[in-house]
């Protein structure tokens, strides 16, 4: 059965092929062509020179990957889809595109003292997360299963090579092997589903899923492939019950590379998962929307609950960004224009204040050591007052009270559950969202009340300085200038929906 | 017709006989090798079937690299693979208990017609002609034309494996000798040789200063 099936597609393609093959539209795809070639450009010339290099190409990379937004903006591309369907350009994608290579390009620029300082300094740490964000970007442009797949693999795989990165220490090696294997096995649910949802629909395309779902016919074959699919991206989401992984590895992890996990891949994963539900299976919204209300409010519990008892700050962080999961995933239960702009919204600011809490971390520096434990920020209002301030934003922001930033995503977020009729998913959100407060909260009074201990090391050097400055104003002043996030949120989700 | 029958009960019989082997033999060289006559005799079943294209992947793939490398793992690190089978007999029972009721619950819902996987009518929309072309051929005119965009990316996906191993395992190490070309060219012949006038019956006392 399978086998004619194939030999059917095969033959359809073949017939396409060979009567009306012409040289693809590659301009949709500029952004992506640009970073591959530069990504093999600047292999080349590592190889070459050594590691000594590896500075300049980090900051090489940093202007490659901002160039790479200008060139999408520049584009601005609207539905255009090329490679024979296996890609598409939209204003959605070009917005998540945007935040995908800017939270790459800080999370650079902010790692590079810990990279010079902790021994990592090799020149393919930029290369890789290069790599890692051009798989990002091929996986948000993906209209085919397969090229989604070969997106979500080209990712992971340079993930998992970065997580590791810090080879002599057991920690980061652990935290490499776990994501890999982990990674893997997710991998192996999403092509189990992918291989069910081909054979029951007769395509990989997602308009070939499309059509045959919207005909009335889903079948028993499509919709378990269809969990298995759902089940793989919540998985790369981290959303509650496959979030196993992230406190392990996101506290093993060099923090600059958690730093650019919680920022830069989950907002590509959750990029793909809207635009596969949103996609092909929309007619089957009735059957998904159960799926991802159970693991949005899974997720807020969880995140609200495990947090408590953290002593590390990484740790903390990995369940924060768990609980933020969930809260996006509110938006994406509603499933209407208004619920896709409110995930669209709350991804933007989640990318922001996470990778000024990071920043945060990274300066936790002790007579050269870098610590992790909360306790060990007791004071910082004593010996170091802007940054105990802007960590203070930070953390409020993420707890959501007004007027910073986070408590717009939220705002966004709950407003379209209850449009929809959601009104106990987003009552369930916002008492997580209280009880989150606390441990967030908790850690502004270890900041500004209790004993002082001896203090970070100082100066923090410029970069860490200038996006600390940076997020922690966009996260302050949210409220002064929403539009442009809120208007092109809004275009966004608008070019998603049918 | 015959003869195609007798070919595929050949090959099926050393498949399953070999693939008994692989689990059953105690040397695990042996199992590897076992392992190989599997895949090359399914490899005749798929040629059988007329996927050549699958059979010489499985070839290439599977006994090219795969079990190759298999036999460089057990060759290389000394498993006790005595140690590994000591529970067998004590987990005999329980296994085969598992197993039945795996058995039982898949014969049930493919019997019982609970699920119905019938696939809809409007995904099938052409039957094909596998006479027309061949498989090697069909693949071979898409790989490169219409699905070039996933070759590419497969391309890359390869090249950061290959840059991923040697980040994590290579160590410059400086205790190795290693030959140094330029080095060799750039030195000196009047400071590398020197030569020694020494005289007759005096070799054998003959010291260097």
């Amino acid at each position: 059965m399978i086998s004619t099936l194939f030999l059917t597609q095969l033959q359809i393609l073949i017939n396409e092929a060979m009567t009306e093959f012409s040289a693809p539209d590659y301009l949709p795809a500029l952004p992506e062509i640009f970073l591959g070639g530069i990504s093999l450009i600047l292999l080349t010339i590592g190889v070459f020179v050594g590691n000594r290099i590896t500075t300049l190409l980090t900051w090489v990379t940093s202007l490659v990957l901002i160039a790479a937004v200008v060139i999408i903006l520049s584009l601005n591309i609207n539905d255009q889809i090329t490679f024979g369907g296996l890609y598409i350009a939209d204003t959605f994608g070009t917005f998540m595109k945007c935040l995908v290579l800017i939270g790459g390009a800080i999370t650079l620029i902010m790692g590079m003292s810990y990279v010079k300082n902790e021994g990592m300094k090799r020149f393919e740490f930029p290369i890789l997360i290069l790599f890692a964000t051009t798989g990002m970007l091929l996986m948000i442009s993906a209209n085919d299963l397969i090229s989604l797949y070969v997106g979500l693999e080209m990712q992971s795989l340079a993930l998992y090579i970065v997580a590791a990165f810090k080879r002599e220490s057991i920690r980061s090696t652990e935290s490499g092997l776990k994501y890999f294997v982990l990674g893997a096995l997710s991998s192996g649910l999403l092509l189990y589903g992918a291989t069910l949802v081909y054979g029951f629909a007769g395509g990989t395309s997602y308009e070939a899923i499309g059509n045959i779902i919207e005909s009335g016919d889903l079948s028993l074959g499509l919709l378990i492939g269809l969990v298995f699919i759902a089940s793989a991206l919540a998985f790369k989401v981290s959303a509650v019950p496959f979030h196993m992984w992230t406190p392990d590895v996101y506290e093993g992890a060099p923090t600059p590379v958690t730093a650019f996990f919680a920022a830069a891949p989950k907002i590509a994963a959750m990029a793909v998962l809207i635009r596969v539900l949103i996609g092909p299976f929309y007619d089957a919204f009735d059957q998904w929307q159960q799926i991802i209300i159970f693991i949005s409010i899974a997720s807020m519990v969880l995140g609200a609950f495990a947090a408590i008892m953290q002593a590390n700050i990484k740790r903390l962080l990995a369940y924060s960004s768990i609980g933020h999961v969930g809260y996006a995933l509110v938006g994406l239960a509603s499933g209407n224009e208004e619920g896709i702009r409110g995930v669209i919204i709350y991804l933007s600011i989640y990318m922001v204040m996470t990778l000024g809490a990071f920043g945060c971390v990274l300066v936790m520096r002790k007579r050269g050591q870098m610590i992790e434990n909360i306790n060990d920020l007791a004071g910082l209002s004593r010996s170091n007052p802007p940054l105990a301030l802007v960590f203070s934003i930070f953390l409020f922001s993420m707890a959501g009270i007004p007027p910073l930033a986070g408590f717009f995503g939220k705002f966004y977020v709950f407003m379209s559950a209850v449009n929809a009729d959601l009104i106990g998913l987003a009552v369930i959100g916002v008492l997580t969202s209280v009880i989150g407060a606390f441990y967030y909260i908790r850690i502004v009074k270890i900041i500004y009340f209790d004993k002082p201990k001896d203090s970070f090391d100082k100066p923090i050097n410029i970069e860490i300085t200038a996006t600390l400055t940076l997020t922690g104003i966009i996260t302050a002043f949210f409220f002064a200038y929403p539009s442009p996030i809120i208007s092109g949120a809004a275009i966004a989700a608008r070019s998603l929906l049918p | 017709m015959i003869v195609e029958q007798i070919t595929f009960y050949i090959f099926a019989v050393i498949t399953v006989i070999s693939g008994v082997l692989v689990i059953g033999s105690r040397n695990p060289v042996h199992s590897v090798l076992f392992l190989i006559l599997a895949f090359f005799n399914s490899a005749g079943l798929f040629v059988l079937m007329g996927a050549e294209f699958i059979a010489m992947i499985l070839i290439i793939v599977y006994v090219g690299a795969v079990a190759v490398l298999f036999l460089f793992v057990v060759m290389m690190l000394h498993i006790d693979f005595s140690k590994l089978r000591a529970g067998f007999t004590r987990y005999l029972p329980i296994g085969c208990v598992v197993g039945i009721i795996l058995l039982v619950e898949l014969i049930l819902v493919l019997t019982t017609g609970t699920v119905d996987f019938n696939i809809p009518k409007n995904v099938i929309s052409q039957i094909p002609n596998p006479e027309a072309i061949s498989n090697t051929e069909a693949l071979g005119n898409l790989l490169y034309t219409q699905y070039a965009y996933l070759f590419q990316i497969a391309g890359f996906i390869l090249l950061i494996a290959m840059v991923g191993a040697i980040v994590l395992t290579h160590k410059k190490r400086n205790e190795v000798k290693k030959q140094k070309i330029s080095d060799q060219v750039n030195r000196d012949p009047n400071t590398a040789v020197t030569l020694h006038k020494i005289e007759t019956k005096e070799g054998g006392t003959w010291k260097s200063d």
